[in-house]
C-alpha cells in the first residue's frame, strides 16, 4: 500500500457510469507535500482522515488471537456489559447489519472480530473522551462464524460473542 | 459532482446522533470478476469525524467492511446549526471529504 | 410434516386463483377483477397475521429475524445514492433542452404507480422503463441499457417520488389489453427451466419458505419494492435485471430485457397490486 506516492494518478479508479467524482488529495496532507503539480485541490476539509493511524498490523493478521494481540496487547474476557446486537441468520453475508454498546466506564475503544474471516479484524473504533461508547456498522461475513465485540474499558479488554449463520458468504461465495 | 459522503447528524439536547453512509466498492480482494480475475482490494481505512476542530469519532476498517459502508455513532457537545467535519482515505490513497450541519 | 401439510395446501390454493382464470377464459371471457379478488384472497387468508400493505415488502413480511435486518438497514439504505443520481438526471436537460419532465404527466413525479399502462396506439404494454426510454428517443438520445444502472437510477428515483402511492393499474375495455394481461397471467402459471419452476411455485406456493438461501417473497406486491438494491448484488436492479435473474435462476433461458412477455407479466403482477402501496426502491438480501 503506497499512501504517500506523490506520483499516483489523481483519477477515481470506479468504472461505473456517472460515478461521483472524488478528490484526491495525494500526498496532500497538511504541509510538507505541497506544491504537487495537477493534485486536484481540497475541496473544503482542512484536514483529511489520516491513512498513517490506520493499524496496519492488526488488520492484516490471519488469526483472531494475532489480531488481538496485535490491537490491544490484552487478552478479553467475557462481560455481559457489552452488548453485541447481530442477526442469529444473516439474511446476506455480504451486509451483515452489527452494532456494539456497552455500559462500561472509560472506554477507549470497541473493535470487531469475525473469526472465520480471512482477516479476523473487521473495524475497530477508537472512542475518545465525549462520544458514547457505540458504535453500529454493517459487516461483510464470508460464512458461518462467530462474532466478538471487544470494548477496551479502563484499561482492560472485554467481549462479547455471538454465533452469526451465514448462508450466502459476503465475499463472493 | 455530489460528495461520496451522506450524513444525517442530529442534536438532541447535547448529544449528536450521526450516521453517516459512503459509496465506496469496498472490494476485499477475495471477489473474482466476471472473467475470473480477482478484484484486488480497494477499501476506505480510515474514516474521521472532526467537530470544533477535535476528532469526534475515528473509523479504522478493513476489507470486512461492507460495501456503501455505513456508520453510526453519537458524542456530546455539539449543537444545532454546529458543522461536522467527515473525510475518509482508502488504501489506494484516494479520499473525499464534506462538511455537514448538525440539524 | 407441517411443511408436508402446508405445500398440500399451496398446491390446493395455488389451483384456485388459476383456476377461476380459468373458468372466466372458459366463460370466454378473461376477467382480470375475478383473478384480482381471489388472488388477494389466496395471500391474506394464507397470512393473515400480515397486515396488506405489508406484502410489498417481499421477504420481510414473511421473516421476522430478516424483517429486523432489513429495518436497520432501510433507515440509512444504499439505494440513496441511485435516488440522488436519478434524481440528478432527472433533472439534466437533454442536448434539444427538453428534460423527462415533459414526457409525462404531473412532470414525471409521483407517477410510477401508474406504471405499466396499455398502450392502445402500439397495442403493447408500456412500463416505465420503456416509457424513459421512449422519452430519451423522442429527444434524440440514445436509449439507456434496461440492465444497466442509469436506468436503474432514473426508476429508482421516480419510485421515490411514489413512495405510499398505491398501484394504480388499468386494464381498458381492449382485447388486446385483455390479452396481454392473460399472456403476463400464463406466463407466471407456467414451468419452465431445468427446475422446472413458474414463478408461482415460488411466489404463490411458497412464499416465506426457503429457496437455498433466499426466504421467498409472495407474489402479491412483489413488483412496488422494484428497483432495488441487492446486497448480493452490491448494487442497483433493474426490473429486467431481476426477471432475467429469476429466468436464470430456475435455469431457463431469459428473455431480452422488456421483452414484451416481460412486460405482460410485469402488467399482470401490477395490476394484481393494485391498491397496494409503491415501497421502491427497496433493499432487498
Amino acid at each position: 500500500m503506497n499512501n504517500n506516492n506523490p506520483s499516483k494518478q489523481t483519477r477515481s479508479r470506479r468504472d461505473r457510469p456517472g460515478q461521483t467524482r472524488r478528490t484526491v488529495i495525494q500526498g496532500a496532507l497538511a504541509g510538507g507535500l505541497a506544491g504537487l503539480a495537477g493534485v486536484v485541490p481540497l475541496r473544503r476539509a482542512r484536514a483529511a482522515a489520516d491513512a498513517s493511524k490506520w493499524p496496519k498490523d492488526a488488520f492484516s493478521q490471519k488469526k483472531e488471537a494475532d489480531a488481538i494481540k496485535a490491537l490491544y496487547g490484552k487478552t478479553p474476557e467475557a462481560s455481559d456489559k457489552v452488548s453485541l446486537d447481530a442477526p442469529e441468520i444473516a439474511e446476506n453475508g455480504a451486509v451483515v447489519p452489527i452494532s456494539v454498546s456497552t455500559t462500561l466506564p472509560d472506554v477507549t475503544s470497541i473493535a470487531i472480530i469475525v473469526s472465520e474471516n480471512p482477516f479476523p479484524l473487521a473495524a475497530s473504533y477508537p472512542i475518545p473522551a465525549g462520544t458514547a461508547p457505540m458504535v453500529a456498522n454493517r459487516l461483510k461475513m464470508a460464512k458461518t462464524s462467530k462474532v466478538t465485540a471487544l470494548v477496551e474499558s479502563g484499561g482492560k479488554v472485554f467481549s462479547a460473542s455471538k454465533e452469526v449463520k451465514v448462508t450466502v458468504g459476503g465475499c463472493g461465495g | 459532482m455530489a460528495s461520496t459522503i451522506r450524513v444525517r447528524a442530529v442534536a438532541s439536547g447535547d448529544t449528536t446522533e450521526v450516521q453517516a453512509l459512503v459509496q465506496h466498492p469496498m472490494d476485499s480482494g477475495f471477489v473474482k470478476d466476471a472473467k475470473g480475475q480477482l478484484i484486488p482490494p480497494h477499501y476506505i481505512e480510515v474514516m474521521e469525524f472532526q467537530h470544533g476542530g477535535k476528532t469526534v469519532f475515528t473509523a479504522f476498517w478493513g476489507p470486512a467492511v461492507a460495501k456503501d459502508p455505513y456508520i453510526k455513532f453519537s458524542f456530546k457537545g455539539a449543537h444545532k446549526g454546529d458543522d461536522l467535519t467527515i473525510s475518509w482515505v482508502d488504501n489506494k490513497g484516494q479520499s473525499d471529504s464534506l462538511v455537514g450541519k448538525i440539524l | 410434516m407441517r411443511r408436508a401439510v402446508m405445500l398440500g395446501l399451496a398446491m390446493l390454493a395455488l389451483a384456485a386463483p388459476y383456476a377461476l382464470a380459468a373458468e372466466s377464459q372458459a366463460a370466454d371471457a378473461v376477467n382480470p377483477q375475478a383473478d384480482f379478488k381471489a388472488f388477494r384472497k389466496y395471500f391474506t387468508e394464507r397470512f393473515p397475521k400480515v397486515p396488506l400493505n405489508d406484502f410489498v415488502n417481499g421477504p420481510y413480511s414473511m421473516d421476522a429475524g430478516l424483517r429486523k435486518q432489513w429495518e436497520e438497514i432501510d433507515a440509512f439504505p444504499p439505494y440513496q445514492f441511485a435516488v440522488d443520481k436519478g434524481k440528478e438526471m432527472f433533472a439534466t436537460p437533454f442536448a434539444d433542452g427538453k428534460t423527462y419532465a415533459d414526457c409525462f404527466p404531473d412532470k414525471g413525479i409521483g407517477i410510477r404507480q401508474n406504471y405499466p399502462y396499455f398502450d392502445g396506439k402500439s397495442g403493447e404494454v408500456i412500463t416505465l422503463d420503456v416509457a424513459l426510454n421512449q422519452c430519451r428517443e423522442a429527444n434524440g438520445e440514445k436509449p439507456l441499457d434496461y440492465s444497466k444502472d442509469d436506468m436503474a437510477a432514473l426508476t429508482a428515483y421516480m419510485a421515490f417520488t411514489s413512495r405510499g402511492k398505491p398501484f394504480d393499474i388499468k386494464i381498458p375495455d381492449d382485447p388486446r389489453a385483455l390479452a396481454a394481461y392473460q399472456k403476463g397471467e400464463e406466463y407466471f402459471y407456467t414451468r419452465r427451466g431445468q427446475l422446472n419452476l413458474s414463478c408461482a411455485s415460488c411466489h404463490v406456493q411458497n412464499p416465506g419458505g426457503h429457496l437455498r438461501t433466499e426466504v421467498l417473497a409472495p407474489a402479491l406486491g412483489i413488483v412496488a419494492a422494484l428497483p432495488i438494491y441487492r446486497s448480493e448484488w452490491g448494487g442497483m436492479g433493474t426490473t429486467s435485471r431481476r426477471l432475467t435473474s429469476c429466468n436464470s435462476q430456475v435455469r431457463a433461458t431469459p428473455l431480452k430485457p422488456e421483452d414484451e412477455q416481460y412486460r405482460d407479466l410485469e402488467y399482470y403482477l401490477s395490476y394484481m397490486s393494485n391498491g397496494l402501496p409503491i415501497s421502491g426502491p427497496g433493499a432487498r438480501p
